[in-house]
């Protein structure tokens, strides 16, 4: 098998489709939980300031997930074909989710009417809430495994049976720290009496997210077998929750001193931490069979050929600096609290 | 209804809908790099008002563009996973192309076309145009280099057999550059032009009946009439080339399109016309030996025709295939007639005078989106019953675990939504249109 770097093709893509699907997580977590606590401001100048935070930049932040998908796609189908048809009705209503919640954003401050905006107000809510909670619902399925057997073959139930009881857990946690995330990034973009509450709503988030994520975690330890098996093997990784665990501790204390920035960077932190735990736990598993371990989909029966990783490799070289200067480019270009001008929503 | 059935009619109809909107961002987004050039080169400040004008409506275009392009990228797995495990291995380096070069690209420099106009100077302005303009010329590459590997794979070998079999990429600028990749980028381009071009001629050419806005969309229908009109006439070459293609790489498709049946014997061209399968008939208008002719530029030379090939190895809907294909040549053929005599007129000087054509531009919008419409349909039940030309069936493509009653269900999802999206879509085109080019900006500022 080639390797770069002593490691080997399917592991470096592991690594590409991690990064891609941490920087959706946090980028699109602000986004996402903004979203979530649309209808916790009461006045409409509020919630346009809250929607146009997000404005310039969720287009943009979009991408890390058509790019993530492509690269699962391209480096894993196996993994792809099998999670998205066995995960056929969340996955769908993801993206009808997603395709309202763009609606919303665009088509809200089209027209003055009460009634108009109010329905759109209620549509963003919800459909920012429910895809912040079906990520971590598929999240969970995929740490509880699926019922694969021979040939990748899905023996799952059909149409309710992705909502089981770890799995709501582990979305609802997932919204949590997403609204953690979305407070504080709104707190970075925004001044006056909407400031104020938002402080007042990230105290609540933050305790959301401390309840929900300890559940999550004890329920984890006993009663999904074999999660720390890798962790027994290499004990230095038990340092990613305590990283994980400082970072979050840390937020209260920037939030008081004011330093928002830095406090979204320590709960972006916190993300990758945990996104970190959740990715050394399944190595080399990408998706656990229930029925026989043997069936799982690893990261070695679902890669590509090592020719098509090669040259995704080199893709990614090339490319991830570019999107990396766009990037830099567009959040300079709009550092800063929002200002409404004739080219908002 | 089977699931195979199901998930087909869900995938056109999401692929349908989506192919109605990334045309026109490509095209307006040409339109939109003109007229702000323009306005950097002259100082001429009716430019920029144009080029705010068109990002209006470039921004909700883009917009449903994105949103129900994501759903196609996650499509493939959700319905057609064996497809997907076989095809991955190729599919995904060009998907994964699209990604980080064209949509990353069209992506970020979105948000600073639309909210950057007071943030950036107009120079950097300018060049995100161009930014966004080229992402979304890149994207259509990748997203037609992978559908043109389904219609004529190469650069590949295949691995495994059964269920594990799949295909490999064994040369991937062979992959990229595959016999049919290089036509269909250019048909599909200039497809997009049009689209872009005849409803930028279209909104202009009913404020000019309208008396509104005249001399602003006289310089605004000026651009787009040349661009229609250049670009009407190379589609013309462009699609006899990718004919010749598929003649020489797909011969049952072409044979369909004019609905040919003798296994080798000359083939006429058909102006319009029936096709009675059963019979195995044309019932129409044509020149006998026409496509002959075209192929081999002689009318008596043979063309292969679906007898050629057993039935379970050719397309079934022929009759669908022919009037697909002829739609979009006679709109073609229209549109190079329309733009042709307006040039002509322009350069009388009675262009803006005739008010007929005024009226036969303002609703011209609707004919490139028939033809590219027509024409993709033409180019893919043209290729059943292989979802991978010669080596995957579609009837083998879909995803097993999936049910019908599941499939029902995105589907009626989908189409609640996608009405939605489109009145939406049309409402608030239509609301910019009458608003106008000039924007009196004082909501924003009375709502702070």
């Amino acid at each position: 098998m080639e390797t770069f770097l002593g490691i080997d093709y399917p592991t470096l893509w592991y690594l590409v489709v991690g990064l891609l699907f941490s920087g959706y997580a946090i980028l699109e977590g602000f986004d996402y939980g903004a979203g979530a606590w649309h209808l916790f401001f009461k006045k409409d100048l509020s919630r346009r300031i809250a929607i146009n935070a997000i404005g310039p930049i969720w287009d943009a932040n979009q991408v890390w997930l058509i790019i993530g998908g492509g690269a699962l796609f391209a480096g894993f189908p196996v993994m792809y074909a099998t999670m998205l048809s066995a995960m056929y009705i969340p996955f769908m209503l993801f993206l009808v989710l997603l395709v309202l919640r763009s609606s919303a954003i665009k088509f809200r401050s089209a027209e003055e009417m009460l009634w108009w905006r109010k329905t759109w107000d209620i549509i963003y809510f919800v459909s920012n809430t429910l895809i912040a909670f079906l990520l971590g619902v598929v999240l969970g399925n995929v740490l509880q495994g699926f019922e694969i057997g021979p040939n990748f073959s899905y023996q799952g139930g059909i149409f309710f049976s992705f909502l089981s009881p770890y799995a709501i857990m582990v979305g609802f946690t997932t919204l949590s720290i997403f609204m953690t995330q979305g407070a504080i990034f709104l707190l970075l973009k925004t001044e006056g009496r909407l400031h104020a509450r938002l402080t007042f709503l990230l105290k609540k988030g933050m305790i959301f997210f401390i309840v929900s994520f300890s559940i999550t975690s004890l329920y984890t330890l006993i009663f999904i077998p074999g999660v720390v098996d890798n962790f027994k093997e290499t004990p230095a990784f038990f340092i990613l929750p305590i990283l994980a665990f400082l970072a979050v501790a840390n937020i209260p204390r920037l939030i008081s001193k004011k330093k928002y920035a830095y406090a979204l960077i320590f709960s972006s932190l916190t993300m990758a931490f945990l996104l970190m735990l959740v990715a050394f736990q399944l190595y080399p598993v990408l998706l656990p069979s229930t029925i026989d371990p043997n069936y799982s989909v690893t990261i070695y029966n679902a890669a590509s050929s090592q020719k098509s990783l090669g040259i995704m490799l080199t893709i990614v070289l090339i490319g991830s600096p570019l999107l990396a200067g766009y990037f830099i480019f567009l959040y300079k270009t709009f550092y800063g609290k929002v200002k409404l001008d004739d080219t908002s929503y | 209804m089977d699931t195979e059935i199901l998930a087909r009619i869900q995938f056109a109809f999401t692929i349908a809908f989506h192919y109605i909107y990334p045309p026109l961002s490509i095209g307006i987004g040409l339109i939109m790099v003109i007229m702000e050039g323009l306005y950097l080169k002259t100082g001429d400040k009716e430019y920029e008002v144009l080029t705010r004008f068109w990002l209006k409506i470039f921004a909700i275009t883009f917009g449903i563009g994105v949103a129900t392009g994501i759903i196609m990228e996650f499509e493939f797995g959700t319905n057609w996973a064996v497809y997907s495990k076989y095809v991955g291995d190729i599919f995904g380096s060009a998907l994964a192309a699209e990604g980080l070069f064209a949509f990353g690209l069209e992506s970020t420099f979105l948000g600073i076309l639309i909210f950057g106009w007071n943030r950036v100077s107009p120079k950097v302005h300018f060049i995100s145009t161009i930014g966004v303009f080229f992402g979304s010329m890149f994207s259509a590459v990748w997203i037609v280099v992978a559908n043109s590997w389904q219609q004529t794979p190469a650069g590949y070998h295949i691995v495994g057999d059964g269920l594990s079999a799949r295909a490999e990429v064994t040369d991937f600028w062979a992959m990229v550059f595959n016999p049919s990749s290089v036509d269909r980028i250019i048909h599909t381009w200039q497809g997009a032009f049009l689209a872009g071009a005849f409803l930028v001629l279209s909104v202009h050419a009913y404020y000019i009946r309208k008396g509104r806005y005249v001399e602003l969309s006289k310089k605004a229908f000026k651009i787009a009439l040349i661009v229609a009109t250049i670009v009407s006439f190379s589609q013309l070459l462009s699609g006899h080339s990718s004919a010749d293609g598929v003649a020489k790489n797909q011969p049952a498709k072409l044979a369909a399109m004019e609905g040919h049946y003798e296994k080798s014997s000359p083939a006429g061209l058909y102006l319009l016309g029936w096709v009675d399968n059963e019979k195995q008939k044309v019932t129409g208008l044509g020149l006998p030996g026409g496509l002959s002719f075209l192929v081999h530029q002689d009318f008596e030379a043979p063309i292969t025709g679906l007898n050629a090939f057993s039935e379970k190895d050719r397309p079934s809907q022929v009759n669908a295939v022919f009037q697909f294909y002829h739609i979009m040549i006679s709109i073609g053929m229209f549109l190079i007639a329309l733009t042709f005599y307006a040039s002509f007129l322009w350069w009388r000087g009675k262009l803006f005078e005739t008010k007929w054509l005024m009226w036969i531009f303002s609703f011209s919008v609707i004919l490139p989106q028939i033809a590219n419409q027509a024409g993709w349909f033409a180019a893919e039940m043209g290729r059943q019953p292989w979802i991978v030309y010669g080596h995957l069936r579609t009837s083998e493509g879909f995803s097993q675990e999936v049910s019908a009653n599941q499939i029902v269900f995105s589907l009626v999802l989908f189409t609640v939504v996608y009405t939605l999206l489109l009145f939406l879509f049309l409402y608030s085109l239509n609301k910019k249109i009458k608003h106008g080019p000039y924007d009196e900006a004082k909501n924003a500022l009375e709502i702070i």
